[in-house]
């Protein structure tokens, strides 16, 4: 095989070119196969995908209403080792982040002991009074994590993002490994592969441990969607398709005798646990946005009298914004006494002089991003940019230093994809997803792996030219 | 289930129902214009558009009715917002709107019929590819009725698929009954009189009704024989008659589920008792088009009482 490891880790080849352990088997499983038919392969799962009709939707392009995530058919490996170490700092992370959270509508403890600069929620739009002094039942506010990590060496994993809000992908990291068993059945044959397709009853029991008192046996549990044109649409219609819960929209649901009931053929009926796929300012035009159709008007009062489990808890936002993420660090350590097992990617706060002046002397090697920004929008790629770009974000900068940070433009590592040519390396992210419950911390083996398929690319986003791989954890 | 679901899934057999007769309605057009002359090849593309209820649309655009252009019209213009290809992607709308509601067979299959079609109406239908465009839109909205009978469970959400397929076939059918009759026949006289066979012939080809006619019929062309075969006969799987009795069994089943009888299982027990009492010879005495045109606001009632009954709007 005639491909070299770039200076960054490439998780498959050593810098002599022997294959480390986690790729052995599949290397030498994929060096017997015939080219021809693999090629051959690459262009059926195309259209496997465009035949179950897993497409995502991009706003303002109506000739391409429906695209497909690119997906590469070389698996992203990890091995048990690695991943029990991984999961560790994950469930440490994501106890924090419930903890913070709780304090945060509450007392306020870290913000007292100066840990925390008061700025960054009275600033801060996602953080809502509305929840202040309200405990979700279960006392659980990021049922559904998706916490976004890079690797830089053999054991350098870093938190990139946490996402608390509305984390998507998951369909995908499910889909991607049903193709793959599809394509290529012998491969999960020989090698043991973690499974993840336990996903949706694992995420269905975890939401009814969250349910109200107020709810029966069995938790009546539905997924609430902006509807058909949402990006996401067919996420939300699997998810509810895979857990059996209805799948709802706003127009089916009101306020009956006190509880958000739904409607069905034969009349109103109670829901007692809402996985709504919502942001928080649609879900009740009432007490948020007034001009609102997506959500319940109502459904707040509900839910602060204890009538309705809403998941995500409103107001999660607060802790996947970016200059929240900069306080990470200090935030796992102030709820659970521990170091954390996971870093954060160093993180210039803009919004401090000094770290601003840092900034724009160094602009041209950073990656600057906006606080609120998502999905690799309003940021700016240093090394990647040209003079005129890099002046024109610096005057953006420099007018709201607040509005962003900076970090190091990261080697992030790489894993071969399935080219034309043979295998070449692609830098990646991995997206494992996490699920909070008063019975614990769960998290799936594996997670979504997005991968930017340009050669030499960081943005790794599907809006802007990346795919996705399945990602196996070895059952070693 | 959901009362917005279930009226997603009552359309989207609807739908597909409609398509599909809407290709066996050109089908039938298509061989009269290989078999007779030019006149009667044009009026019998007229009464196709008048059939559709496109009149309005089609005279905006065309001055006059030749073959492939009403078959472009009717199939794929975008001017045309009822054209076969729209009401599939409507299907698929709604087949999208109730996914958690149908199995994965079913909904690939109407994927891929979407996508078939979609691949098949890209470009302008020609007279030499007429025939492989009906064949497929045939082939596949039969796959997806074949999908929805091998892999869907005998619930709620089954008979309300089923409820909207024979509410539409019943329509349909009495609509291409209505139109073909009235153009066949200037005046009520004609009726038992020996005229051009082939003409008829295209009524039951419309309904693809003409083997089983000939079977039971020994291959007697008969107009009145052929009324009382559409509408009364409870074998043929596109006759009125048929289609109550199944929508009958369907709508029952969802009083049966939820616990109590409504406004649509009362209005259905009605016309099945009308339908049981009728006579062919009654009925071209007070007029078979007066006949259809009551039967099919009669079915319109029942649809709406379906969509109130079962709460599918707010």
């Amino acid at each position: 095989m005639s491909i070299r490891p770039e200076p960054n880790f490439d998780e498959m080849l050593e810098a002599d070119g022997s294959i480390r352990p986690a790729y052995r088997k599949y290397h030498a499983w994929f060096e017997a196969q015939n080219p021809a038919l693999m090629r051959h392969k690459d262009k059926e799962a195309e259209g496997l995908f465009r035949r179950t009709g897993i497409t995502f939707n991009v706003y303002g392009d109506s000739a391409a209403e429906e695209r497909l995530i690119p997906f590469d058919m070389v698996p992203r490996i990890v091995t048990g080792a690695e991943w029990r170490k991984l999961s560790r700092g994950i469930e440490q992370r994501v106890r924090a982040l419930n903890a913070f959270m709780h304090d945060m509508y509450h007392r306020q403890e870290i913000v007292r002991s100066g840990r925390l600069p008061v700025r960054l929620f009275t600033d801060n739009d996602a953080w809502l009074p509305q929840m202040v002094g309200f405990t979700p039942p279960g006392g659980v506010y990021t049922h559904i994590v998706g916490i976004d990590l890079v690797r830089t060496g053999p054991d350098e994993f870093m938190v990139l993002e946490d996402n608390a809000r509305t984390p998507s992908g998951v369909s995908y990291m499910l889909e991607n490994r049903e193709t793959m068993m599809a394509m290529f059945p012998e491969l999960f044959a020989h090698i043991p592969v973690r499974p993840v397709s336990d996903y949706p009853s694992r995420l269905a029991n975890s939401l009814a441990a969250c349910a109200p008192d107020c709810a029966a046996d069995q938790p009546v549990v539905a997924v609430l969607t902006p509807g058909i044109y949402n990006s996401a649409y067919f996420e939300h219609a699997f998810l509810a398709d895979q857990m059996g819960a209805e799948l709802v929209e706003g127009g089916d649901l009101r306020v009956v005798d006190g509880r958000v009931q739904m409607r069905t053929t034969a009349g109103y009926q109670p829901i007692d646990v809402l996985y709504r796929r919502v942001d928080d300012e649609f879900l009740d035009p009432l007490t948020f946005n007034p001009t609102s159709l997506l959500g319940v008007p109502g459904i707040f009062d509900v839910y602060r009298a204890g009538g309705i489990t809403i998941a995500n808890a409103p107001g999660t936002g607060i802790a996947d914004d970016k200059a929240i993420y900069s306080f990470m660090p200090e935030i796992v350590e102030f709820y659970t006494g521990e170091r954390p097992l996971l870093p954060n990617v160093p993180t210039w706060r803009c919004a401090e002089p000094d770290s601003l002046a840092y900034v724009l002397d160094n602009i041209a090697e950073l990656v600057v991003k906006e606080v609120h920004g998502s999905g690799g929008y309003g940021m700016l790629v240093g090394p990647t940019s040209s003079k005129r770009e890099i002046a024109e974000f610096t005057k953006k900068l420099t007018a709201r230093p607040g509005n962003y940070i900076a970090q190091p433009t990261l080697a992030l590592s790489t894993v071969p994809i399935f080219t034309r040519a043979g295998l070449a390396p692609r830098h990646v992210d991995l997206r494992p997803f996490v699920l909070v419950s008063p019975n614990g911390v769960d998290i799936t083996p594996g997670g979504l792996t997005r991968v930017a398929l340009k050669q030499g690319s960081l943005v790794v986003n599907s809006s802007q030219g990346g795919g996705t791989k399945d990602s196996w954890v070895l059952d070693d | 289930m959901l009362g917005r679901t279930a009226n997603s899934i009552f359309w989207l057999y609807r739908y597909m129902e409609r398509a599909e007769n809407t290709a066996r309605l050109l089908e039938a057009g298509f061989r009269m214009a290989l078999t007779r002359g030019v006149d009667a090849a044009n009026e019998e593309w007229r009464s196709v558009i008048t059939t559709l209820g496109h009149t309005t649309t089609y005279e905006a655009q065309y001055s006059e009715y030749s073959g492939i252009q009403v078959c472009n019209f009717v199939l794929r213009d975008s001017a045309n917002s009822l054209s076969v290809f729209a009401m599939i992607e409507h299907a698929r709308s709604n087949a999208r709107l109730s996914r958690t509601s149908i199995t994965a067979e079913v909904w690939e299959a109407i994927n891929e019929c979407w996508m078939r079609l979609k691949d098949v109406l890209a470009r302008p239908v020609r007279e030499a590819n007429l025939g492989d465009v009906l064949a497929a839109i045939r082939r596949e909205t039969t796959l997806v009725r074949g999908a929805t009978y091998g892999s869907m469970l005998r619930n709620d959400i089954y008979h309300f698929a089923r409820a909207g397929t024979f509410i539409e076939r019943a329509d349909n059918t009495a609509r291409i009954l209505d139109v073909k009759y009235y153009l066949l026949l200037p005046s009520l006289a004609y009726v038992g009189s020996s005229l051009d066979s082939g003409q008829w012939d295209t009524v039951l080809r419309s309904l693809s009704a003409e083997r089983a006619y000939r079977w039971l019929n020994a291959g007697r062309m008969d107009p009145r024989g052929m009324a009382e075969f559409l509408i009364l006969d409870h074998r043929f799987p596109r006759g009125l008659a048929f289609c109550y009795a199944e929508l009958g069994l369907h709508i029952a089943s969802l009083a049966r589920l939820h616990g109590h009888e409504s406004q649509c299982n009362t209005l259905l027990s009605a016309a099945e008792a009308r339908m049981e009492a009728a006579t062919i010879e009654g009925i071209f005495d007070s007029g078979l088009h007066e006949f259809l045109v009551g039967f099919i606001a009669g079915n319109q009632a029942i649809a709406d009482a379906i969509a109130l009954d079962y709460r599918f709007t707010e």
